[in-house]
């Protein structure tokens, strides 16, 4: 039975990470995603649907477990927030090398360094471009509502088998410590471990004498054989391109100006459209849900209309470049964010989108 | 209905979870909410405030510069918040500790001595429910069943004992909430 | 009349085979290498138990990096030095597959040696296999974090100055002190004898994760005839008069 109540963020992706039947957590605590493992130490699953927990001695170690249980074809998963996640970022390179589906939660604070705790989304670029060495993706999902922490759990899990490709949930320390109402989806079975040998024939769950041997491996030696294995990599993220685009329109009907932002500052930005509403301008606002698939084709199909693109973004501009890319000059793509942990305000986003469309 | 709340005080005083029962009791009466705290070395004593955002609609940004109410529990958020009140909103404090009272005529002022009337009922844990109480008396945003049944929620079971405490907390705020300005 | 090669090879004449678990996959490992040695003994080990359906190997970065490739399991290639946290995580969710770890020197002391000392700290329920031949082999012989004192490498050519470089890290005995490992050895693969001794000690480990013991760490002292220059001979006989002082074989912890 699905049940209502109200949660943090960060509270709302370890339910859910147990109702979807996780089978594997393992993190290490840092500032502000620490109530993701402390509510999963608290809630006990390994004694209800038998969900394993484990703090680990460092991010470093935590993504190589999630490493070692996604080759078993198990549902893996961690959470971090930014200095922890750069830390990850070997590891996410050999899932995706590895072709591995595992989900990592990145709850965002503010950088470069170790920095501030506060809220920020100056791990964009990081995320969307892979983060580490080589030619890779994440499939990057970002929420902005606690409802969504709930819900992307299972759309990330889906989509990163969907792909065998590692996925992140892109939040930060809004989305993370506030509290919204959360409808969690009743309990689901973990996939027992014949359905997992079954479903999923590459992973390593002991040799049979009826198939070869099954390995889990990134490296190759021969650069041929390993450019055509990036082609099939790269062929996915096109049909992710194709088939798992997903964002949000608000008030984009009419829109002259559009407002481009994700998670928090997508939050942020309904309030000013409704501002620039009051104030006569027709503002509308389009959300991208996945950062990785971009919605560049549905930025394009917009810059035909509106007369100017503000992104807003708590960071120094990092999507404002997708959004540059995606409409290729067709119209003025201008950027607004704070940085280091300040939260822009709705009232501060109206007068950025003044500044740079509507005045002089 | 859309009330949009900032409550602020001292860590330690109950900010974080009155903001909580509050935003609980919404959810109970079938409301959209928010709560968005101030985090971090706060937490650990220092000032803390809360957003609270009650509506009929869905909530777009859960961080405000303009509040409808303050419920302002220390000299610091007196100084950092008063002005963020918007032009006919409401400002609710307690007076224990404040040295320069609010001084707009725009808005309404309510005080409730929360902080002694805790020490009255010799539990100061009552602190914050004693506040709540005057708030609500104000402004009835949330029904008095749902109060308590979202501080049921709100409460791990083993403090459900406390939950007539609480309700009689709640009560004699109503009571002793007394109206300074209004406009 | 002279014995042709034909009618020597015949089933009734044969004294010695092939393990079965081994692939048909030429080794890619130096003449004299101590590897070759215990991957067989592993692939025999695992199929005389026979449990080569539950049993999953983690390979390390370095020269074993391809072991996958030789013996009839399931594998798992970790990155350099994350061997014992990919193995923690294959554990925890399969506990009831038999899962051991195989890394060099450089790869289990040096960039791995947090993942090492805290599996080892919480028992995990596997084997970790731990070749220690003081030297870098595959990035071409580097100083390792074993390499021993006044030993000569290509980041220390005049050989390790503990001054500068430190003094040689005996991973083993630091890991026979944390309550979670159950059994910790020192062995080698350069005779007959030592030969049956580490095979009953990888025999013992496997058993071990059975009866749910915690870790078992066997450290195999090895030699790099290419790194160290020096033929195998000259190598076997180099590792018995300067490795073996420092780091002796025997077993350092049986519980």
């Amino acid at each position: 039975m699905s049940e209502l109540r109200l949660m943090k963020g960060n509270e709302a992706i370890a339910e859910a990470a147990i109702r979807y039947g996780v089978d594997g957590y393992f993190g290490y605590p840092i500032t502000p995603q620490s109530e993701v493992m402390e509510t999963l130490m608290d809630l006990r699953p390994w004694e209800s649907t038998g969900m394993v927990v484990l703090q680990a001695e460092s991010e470093i170690a935590s993504i190589n477990m999630m490493y070692g249980g996604a080759g078993c074809g198990k549902k893996v998963m961690t959470s971090s927030s930014s200095p922890g996640i750069s830390l990850m970022q070997e590891g996410l390179s050999y899932l995706a090398g590895a072709e591995l589906p595992c989900v990592v939660v990145n709850v965002v604070r503010g950088g470069p360094g170790l920095g501030t705790i506060q809220p920020a989304q100056s791990d964009y670029a990081q995320a969307v471009n892979g983060g580490g060495h080589g030619d890779y993706n994440l499939i990057v999902l970002a929420p902005s509502s606690v409802q969504e922490m709930a819900d992307f759990v299972e759309l990330a899990f889906e989509l990163a088998f969907k792909y065998r490709n590692p996925a992140m949930i892109l939040s930060d320390g809004m989305i993370g410590q506030m509290m919204e109402k959360v409808e969690l989806k009743p309990q689901k079975t973990r996939m027992s471990n014949e359905e997992i040998a079954e479903k999923y024939p590459w992973a390593t769950t002991g040799k049979p004498s009826s198939r070869e041997r099954n390995i889990i491996t990134s490296v190759e030696l021969d650069p041929y054989a390993f450019e055509r294995f990036n082609n099939k990599v790269q062929a996915k993220y096109k049909q992710m391109h194709k088939e798992d685009v997903r964002f949000e329109q608000f008030q984009c009907e009419d829109a002259e100006y559009l407002l481009v932002a994700y998670g928090s500052s997508a939050r942020i930005c309904q309030k000013s459209v409704q501002l620039l509403r009051e104030k006569g301008i027709k503002a509308g606002l389009l959300r991208p849900i996945t950062l990785f698939p971009f919605p560049g084709v549905e930025l394009e199909k917009l810059a035909g209309q509106v007369k100017g693109m503000l992104a807003v973004e708590l960071s120094a501009g990092q999507l404002v470049r997708d959004v540059r890319l995606a409409v290729n000059g067709k119209v003025p793509v201008e950027h607004f964010g704070r940085m280091g942990g300040v939260i822009h305000s709705p009232e501060e986003v109206v007068e950025a989108l003044e500044k740079n469309f509507l005045k002089g | 209905m859309n009330e949009e709340i900032i409550i602020a005080g001292f860590g330690g005083q109950g900010v974080l979870s009155m903001g909580k029962i509050l935003a609980y009791s919404g959810v109970m009466q079938g409301m959209e909410v928010s709560w968005m705290p101030s985090y971090g070395p706060e937490m650990r004593g220092g000032t803390a405030n809360v957003t609270v955002i009650l509506s009929d609609s869905r909530i777009s940004s859960p961080i405000l510069r303009k509040y409808d109410t303050a419920i302002i529990l220390n000299q610091q958020s007196m100084d950092k918040f008063e002005q963020t009140v918007k032009p006919g909103g409401l400002l609710v404090y307690d007076g224990n500790g404040i040295t320069r009272h609010p001084e707009r005529d725009d808005i309404n002022i309510y005080r409730v001595d929360a902080a002694e009337e805790a020490s009255k009922m010799q539990s100061a844990k009552t602190f914050n429910m004693i506040v709540l109480g005057g708030y609500l008396k104000i402004n009835p945003v949330v029904t008095m069943e749902n109060v308590m049944n979202g501080l049921k929620k709100s409460l791990p079971d083993r403090h459900h004992h406390l939950l007539p405490l609480n309700e009689a907390a709640i009560k004699r705020g109503t009571e002793i909430v007394q109206e300074i300005a209004t406009v | 009349m002279a014995l042709e090669v034909k009618d020597i090879i015949k089933p009734e004449n044969l004294v010695y085979a092939k393990t079965k678990l081994l692939t048909e996959r030429m080794l890619h490992y130096c003449p004299g290498c101590t590897h070759g040695v215990v991957n067989k003994l592993i692939a025999e080990v695992i199929d005389e138990l026979n449990i080569q359906e539950d049993t999953i190997g983690v390979t390390p970065v370095g020269c074993s990096v391809l072991l996958y490739n030789y013996i009839e399991i399931d594998w798992h290639e970790a990155a350099h030095g994350r061997a014992p946290a990919v193995g923690t995580g294959i554990k925890r969710l399969r506990p009831e597959k038999y899962v051991f770890t195989y890394q060099g020197d450089g790869d289990l002391a040096a960039i791995g040696t947090a993942e090492t000392i805290h599996a080892c700290n919480r028992g995990e329920n596997m084997l970790m296999v731990f070749i220690n031949n003081g030297i870098y082999g595959m990035t071409g012989g580097q100083m390792a974090p074993t390499t021993l004192e006044g030993m000569k490498a290509s980041t220390c050519p005049f050989g390790r100055d503990v001054e500068h470089d430190g003094n040689p890290l005996n991973m083993t005995s630091i890991v026979a002190t944390l309550p979670g490992t159950c059994y910790v050895t020192r062995q080698a693969a350069h005779t007959a004898p030592a030969v049956r001794k580490l095979k009953k000690a990888l025999r013992k480990a496997f058993e071990n994760q059975k009866d749910k013991k915690g870790t078992s760490f066997i450290e195999v002292v090895a030699t790099c005839s290419s790194g160290w220059k020096m033929n195998p001979v000259q190598s076997n006989k180099w590792m018995e008069a300067n490795m073996f002082p420092i780091y002796p074989l025997g077993d350092i912890k049986d519980v």
